[in-house]
């Protein structure tokens, strides 16, 4: 089976092939607990996001983007960080926050419309706000790692982004600030082939990757379906950052298997078979392959978490099915801590009282 | 008593804002070695360091974007704009992420960001330097903004900027950097929200900011001579307005003039007039008059006389509006 269009041109690195056989040393470093951790977070976040999926066509949440096909290379990244380290995500991370800690009923406020950014608390989960304007939070992140570098924190900071953003011109400024200053910074791409619909190979000529070399630091292009591949990478990115040796650009090549948001057709510009190629390459099923050769995982083990994932996808739905609008005072209160006298009076206005 | 530039005296609120709280920062083009090509930064590298007052590549929006995640992590930038028309690139950030980040965020992260920008014409500048860009923000909720007309003034407002919790844009009239002003600089009075009487009168109230103000008092002058008493206000702050000033003019003198460079549609002037009406309009002796720029592009050196309201347009219309 051939690899998706995009992951072609340089190979990307990796410790297990495809099919989960090994294809070098798999001794990463991580202990056969982590990697049962590993596996458990991915089944939970693929049934949490068919859930999200089904409770949007079901009206309780309103447009939902789906990662399915993305776990490897977000988890894979979660796991290689510290827990001081800050995330500036996309708004299709919900495996990544959930793996730092943030609580996925609050974050799925977003999609329920209760509530804008970061519904949870940004600081407390050192995870940002859901940021929908492409490429915009790259240059959050780089200046939160400017904060850090001026302070003299060992944080890492990870800025997550997609194929579609490295066309943006804040992808540009901010890689390009961040190499100026030597920030401790991750550049984290997740490559899965669609921007919407436009294609990698209309998006850019180049690999994604090698653009770390026009900013003077170095860039690795990994197999963002391989989880221990990926960890590996944004761990020795991560050292880097934290020995002061600058930023990386990490092009995790992966594959979207859901459409853009359950409000696109993609059948409208791809097609099924190119899904079902790319299925070939999932994620899941290589670790757990691989896990079970080496005797990590068994039958039970499997449908244990499977059993896990259903209640856990039922704890959300119930929760957030619970959750109602908010109050009408949320669309004023936090707009300016010091709020000017005619803003206020425009509260009185619409709230009445 | 000293005498002060509005660009030394905008300098000196950062030297004292840099020297009052170590987590103050001054970042943008040519800010650090150069100190600004309007220098208004000049000498703060040399005092504070580069750790806090540094050069950044030319890149307005990762400028806006980095002051953004320096809020995360508890800094309080005054990031700098050039040119008012190179504030572009950066209005994403800045209507984005500025003004929305603490609702976005439900009040968790504040954004204390100063953002100064070199704005306005009246210098006969090149192309994309004398642009008016006011509105764009102004009309962004989470935003607040305000323009100094003179150099003690641009001192405390600059202050109030960048002590305000909340996202401050500071518009400096280029036309007005390098006008003196005597006196002794103070934080002290009044802040962001409200706007100020640089001339009693009764007969008509003309209401601009920035440099415009100059040429209103200029009109005032010569309107005195036709025995006409002009009240002269400087709304200082356009984002919030402040509403009782307005409204307390519109009832006193019952006639309103506004003055200001931008195009005239969806100018300050539709605001001020229309908050007049909301507020006073039984008050109102005559239509309020707007004298503007052109909604047309700001033109080149040759022409801008011909753009800008003059004090002959200014006196004109507020004889009409007395008259009426």
């Amino acid at each position: 089976m051939d690899a998706p269009g995009h992951w072609g041109g340089t190979s990307p690195t990796r410790v297990l092939e495809p099919d989960g056989s090994a294809a070098g040393d798999t001794d990463v470093g991580l202990a056969p607990d982590d990697f049962r951790a590993m596996l458990r977070w991915m089944v939970l976040a693929r049934r949490l996001d068919h859930e999200c999926i089904a409770l949007q066509r079901q009206g309780e949440l309103t447009v939902y983007p789906g990662f399915e096909g993305q776990e490897a290379a977000q988890i894979g990244a979660a796991f290689a960080l510290a827990e001081q380290d800050f995330v500036f995500p996309t708004f299709r991370e919900l495996a990544m926050a959930m793996v730092r800690g943030v609580d996925p009923v609050r974050y799925l406020w977003y999609h329920r419309g209760t509530w804008h950014g970061g519904p949870y608390d940004p600081r407390a989960t050192r995870f940002g706000p859901i940021s929908i304007p492409i490429a915009t939070q790259i240059a959050h992140a780089v200046g939160y790692a400017l904060g850090q570098q001026l302070d003299g924190t060992d944080v890492v900071t990870v800025a997550c982004f997609g194929d579609g953003a490295t066309s943006e011109g804040d992808f540009h400024e901010a890689a390009n600030m961040a190499g100026v200053w030597g920030l401790p910074l991750v550049l984290f791409c997740q490559n899965n082939g669609w921007a919407i619909s436009v294609p990698t190979s209309r998006q850019t000529a180049g690999e994604i990757w090698r653009r770390a070399e026009g900013y003077g630091f170095p860039g690795v292009r990994v197999d963002g379906n391989d989880v221990l591949a990926v960890y590996v990478a944004v761990r020795d990115a991560a050292a880097r950052a934290r020995a002061g040796e600058g930023p990386t650009l990490i092009e995790a090549l992966t594959y979207r298997i859901g459409a853009h948001s359950t409000a696109d057709d993609a059948s409208r510009y791809r097609t099924e078979d190119e899904v079902e190629q790319a299925r070939a390459f999932d994620p899941i099923t290589r670790f757990e392959a691989w896990m079970r050769s080496e005797g990590h995982v068994d039958d039970a083990q499997m449908l244990a978490w499977s059993e896990e994932a259903d209640a856990f996808a039922l704890s959300v739905r119930e929760a957030l099915i619970a959750q109602g609008p908010p109050p009408a005072e949320w669309a004023f209160d936090w707009v300016y801590a010091d709020p000017p006298e005619p803003f206020l009076r425009q509260r009185q206005e619409a709230l009445g009282g | 008593m000293a005498e002060w530039t509005m660009s030394g005296a905008l300098g000196r609120a950062l030297w004292d804002a840099l020297a009052g709280d170590e987590r103050v920062l001054v970042f943008g083009e040519d800010v650090g070695v150069s100190g600004g090509v309007f220098r208004v930064t000049a000498g703060l590298q040399e005092e504070f360091g580069e750790r806090r007052v540094f050069d950044t590549p030319i890149s307005e929006a990762g400028i806006a974007g980095a002051a953004v995640g320096l809020c995360f992590a508890g800094w309080r930038p005054v990031i700098e704009m050039q040119f008012d028309a190179f504030s572009y690139p950066s209005l994403e950030q800045v209507i984005d992420h500025v003004a929305k980040m603490r609702m976005r965020t439900r009040g968790r992260v504040d954004m204390p960001i100063t953002i100064r920008i070199a704005a306005f014409g009246g210098i006969k500048g090149k192309e994309h330097h004398g642009e008016s860009p006011e509105t764009y923000y102004v009309h962004t909720a989470g935003l607040k903004v305000v323009v100094p007309s003179s150099p003690l003034d641009a001192y405390r407002l600059l202050r109030h900027a960048i002590a305000d919790p909340d996202p401050v844009v500071v518009l400096e009239p280029k036309a007005r950097y390098w006008g003196k002003e005597s006196g002794d600089l103070s934080a002290e009075g009044a802040g962001i929200g409200r706007g100020r009487v640089l001339r009693t009168g009764e007969d008509v109230t003309i209401v601009s900011y920035g440099a415009m103000v100059t040429r209103v008092l200029e009109a005032a002058a010569v309107l005195a001579g036709d025995g006409i008493s002009v009240r002269v206000v400087d709304l200082r702050s356009l984002a919030p307005l402040d509403e009782d000033l307005l409204q307390r003019c519109a009832e006193e003198t019952g006639r309103i003039v506004v003055v200001h460079e931008a195009p005239r549609t969806l100018g300050m002037g539709a605001e001020v007039a229309a908050r007049v009406m909301e507020l006073a309009f039984d008050s109102l002796e005559a239509p309020v008059a707007r004298v503007t720029g052109w909604d047309a592009p700001y033109p080149p050196a040759s022409l801008e006389d011909g753009y800008l309201p003059s004090v002959e347009r200014i006196v004109a219309a507020a004889r009409e509006t007395v008259a009426y």
